[in-house]
């Protein structure tokens, strides 16, 4: 019965558990600390289940349509609509489906890690709260069917996401971090719902398969296209619109931190869906193509190059976070540039997004993890100076393994899961353009380089005194990391069968627009 | 010329808007450059949905079919209050940022570098 209900309404679940669970946290706080704790880790593991039941039903039967209001909810067109798709729809295709887990997954481990973290501050309801609004955010923009609704969830997510960076509001520069990135967000925001209009004026309808359907790619499309893409990878933190993410990722909680990789994902999941599912075939795709690769490579380039000379580790890892988004961008991004071409889509172009696609999740779980270990560093020492920090290999030796992991992993390392994406770019785009892939091998060395100099400023050394009351982390924060680490080794281990089951339907999904239009419109 | 009168002014808004983000040391007067973007953007929304000579969206009375598109409206509101939310949010951080450093200007803003 109650698995029924699940799998029939997983797509409006998915959204209202957390939203139960972050406003119902303020209240259970009040009763004390302990039932509150339990209650989040409730809310996020029924979360991530439900994401897991949803995925199972899309991985299996295809792509779910939910309308929301409607007798049947699978039913997008109802009978007194006259074909025109009038309500919210989620569309949840594969790529959707795999975004909403791993989303959902990170959004579990934030919280596991965030228990014990500073038990002396006080705020940790409206914390939690928050916490599980930006899942919400993040879960709502990579589900929905709609324009509008997809602004309404980018503002969610900012919001949450902007009261979060400025939650230490103790010495102001935590405020000055959570201002810059209200202000960028919002601004960005405020782009992609001056697209959204002038779309709506044009198509007279805000369902991104209607829209895909109808395109003209007039002069408006392409301003609409020029303001969505602008918005959304300055949220992504795409250079040369990065400047926000050293000061919000080094200044917000650790936890968060790792989850506002996966919130910029999200914006990066938005990117993507515009560029396939809404423009498609009918955009210029080479120009946009290459323009997405152009991104991707200097933020690459930039980011690498910026994170070397950082002395704040969490800094650092803000900006190896902006250089690994590059993969991404440059994987994608030679897929749509050969998108019109079956050939070379057949022989390089869908590794190429597999490997990009792929590494997203594969960023969000050593990137989530290396910042998990800052963050403990940080919870025992109250630094994150590199030239002051020193010797605690001694003392953690748990966070120290886990570090080496993560850092291994993002240099791509074989086995760890950040070799298994990068092989498939390197391969992938060298048969595209030979010059691109030596620039991500070299920006992998560089990012190895800053690595073995962070571990070595902070694990290696002789015992320092000032530390010598320097233990291990508590256990939930050692938890957290060392599932983050295990998936981080079992996801490098096997590979193939990740791509093969998980990451080519995505892949898959974000191809093929003309089935993206047919699961709203198909009952037509 | 006159019919797209509203076009051009929201054009102009945002551009005002954009100008005093950018020309502005003083953090509330970005906070209200942002807030004249968001009223060019609903202006924009609005203009986009009127109808010559139709009436409120409203099907009970409504004395012809002509009506101004009640899709855009709703997306205005939605996006006035989601507007409230931020400028509320700017404004605090703003409040906190002038107690902790003093000063509500940008350029004594530099505590976070690198």
């Amino acid at each position: 019965m109650i698995w029924e209900l699940l799998g029939a309404h997983a797509p409006a679940l998915l959204l209202a558990i957390p939203m139960l669970g972050a406003f119902a946290t303020p209240l259970l706080g009040r009763i004390g600390r302990t039932p509150r704790n339990l209650w989040i880790l409730v809310i996020t593991a029924l979360t991530f289940v439900t994401s897991v039941v949803l995925a199972a039903e899309v991985y299996t039967t295809g792509p779910v349509i939910y309308t929301f209001g409607a007798m049947d909810p699978a039913l997008a067109l109802a009978g007194d609509s006259g074909g025109i798709p009038v309500r919210i729809i989620f569309n949840v295709d594969a790529m959707s489906a795999f975004m909403a887990v791993f989303a959902s997954f990170v959004g579990m481990i934030a919280a596991v890690f965030s228990l014990p973290s500073g038990k002396m501050e006080s705020g940790r309801d409206g914390y939690f709260a928050l916490l599980l609004l930006l899942l919400v955010g993040i879960l709502g923009m990579v589900c929905t069917g709609d324009l509008f609704n997809f602004f309404v969830f980018l503002e969610i997510n900012s919001l949450a996401g902007a009261a979060l960076v400025a939650y230490r509001i103790d010495k102001g520069v935590a405020v000055e971090a959570g201002m810059k990135y209200a202000f960028l967000s919002t601004l960005a925001g405020l782009l992609v719902l001056f697209a959204v209009g002038l779309l709506y004026g044009q198509y007279d309808s805000l369902n991104i398969a209607v829209i895909a359907g109808r395109m003209q790619f007039g002069f408006l499309d392409k301003v609409a296209l020029a303001l969505l893409l602008t918005g959304l990878a300055m949220k992504a933190g795409a250079v040369p619109m990065h400047f926000w993410t050293p000061d919000t990722y080094s200044m917000a909680p650790s936890a968060i931190t790792a989850f506002l990789v996966v919130a910029s994902q999200a914006s990066l999941y938005g990117v993507f869906r515009v560029a396939f599912s809404l423009y498609g075939l009918t955009l210029n795709y080479v120009t946009v193509g290459w323009f997405i690769i152009i991104l991707g490579v200097l933020s690459m380039f930039v980011g690498v190059s910026m994170a070397i000379p950082q002395k704040d580790v969490k800094r650092l890892m803000a900006y190896h976070a902006v250089s690994q988004t590059g993969y991404m961008l440059l994987g994608v991004g030679v897929g749509l540039a050969v998108l019109g071409d079956p050939a070379m889509m057949e022989s390089f172009g869908l590794t190429a997004m597999e490997g990009g696609i792929f590494h997203i999740v594969n960023h969000a779980m050593y990137k989530g993890l290396l910042f998990l270990t800052a963050g403990a560093i940080f919870y025992q020492t109250g630094t994150r100076n590199l030239n002051k920090l020193g010797g605690l290999g001694h003392s953690m030796k748990w966070t120290m393994l886990f570090f080496v992991i993560g850092a291994l992993a993002i240099a791509g390392i074989p086995p760890f899961n950040g070799f298994a994406s990068k092989l498939m770019i390197y391969e992938s785009v060298f048969a595209f353009n030979p010059a691109l892939s030596i620039i991500a091998m070299v920006v992998s060395i560089l990012t190895l380089a800053s690595f073995v100099k962070v571990f070595h400023a902070i694990f290696m050394g002789p015992k320092q005194e000032r530390y010598a009351e320097v233990k291990e982390v508590p256990a939930p924060m050692l938890a957290a990391m060392a599932i983050l680490a295990l998936l981080t080794v079992l996801m490098g281990i096997f590979p193939q069968q990740i791509v093969d089951i998980v990451i080519s339907p995505a892949a898959g999904a974000l191809v093929d627009q003309g089935s993206y239009i047919a699961s709203v419109m198909g009952g037509l | 010329m006159f019919a797209d009168l509203p076009f051009i002014a929201a054009a102009i808004l945002i551009i005002i808007g954009i100008a005093t983000i950018v020309t502005q040391h003083h953090l509330i007067k970005m906070v209200m450059g942002l807030a004249v973007v968001e009223a060019g953007v609903n202006l924009l929304l609005v203009a986009t949905g009127y109808r010559e000579g139709g009436v409120a969206p409203i099907f009970t009375n409504a004395p012809s079919t002509e009506m101004v598109m009640p899709t855009v409206q709703a997306m205005t509101l939605t996006n006035i209050v989601i507007g409230i939310a931020t400028t509320a949010l700017l404004l605090s951080f703003v409040m906190i940022i002038y107690r902790k450093y003093g000063s509500a200007d940008v350029r004594d803003m530099r505590r976070l570098k690198g």
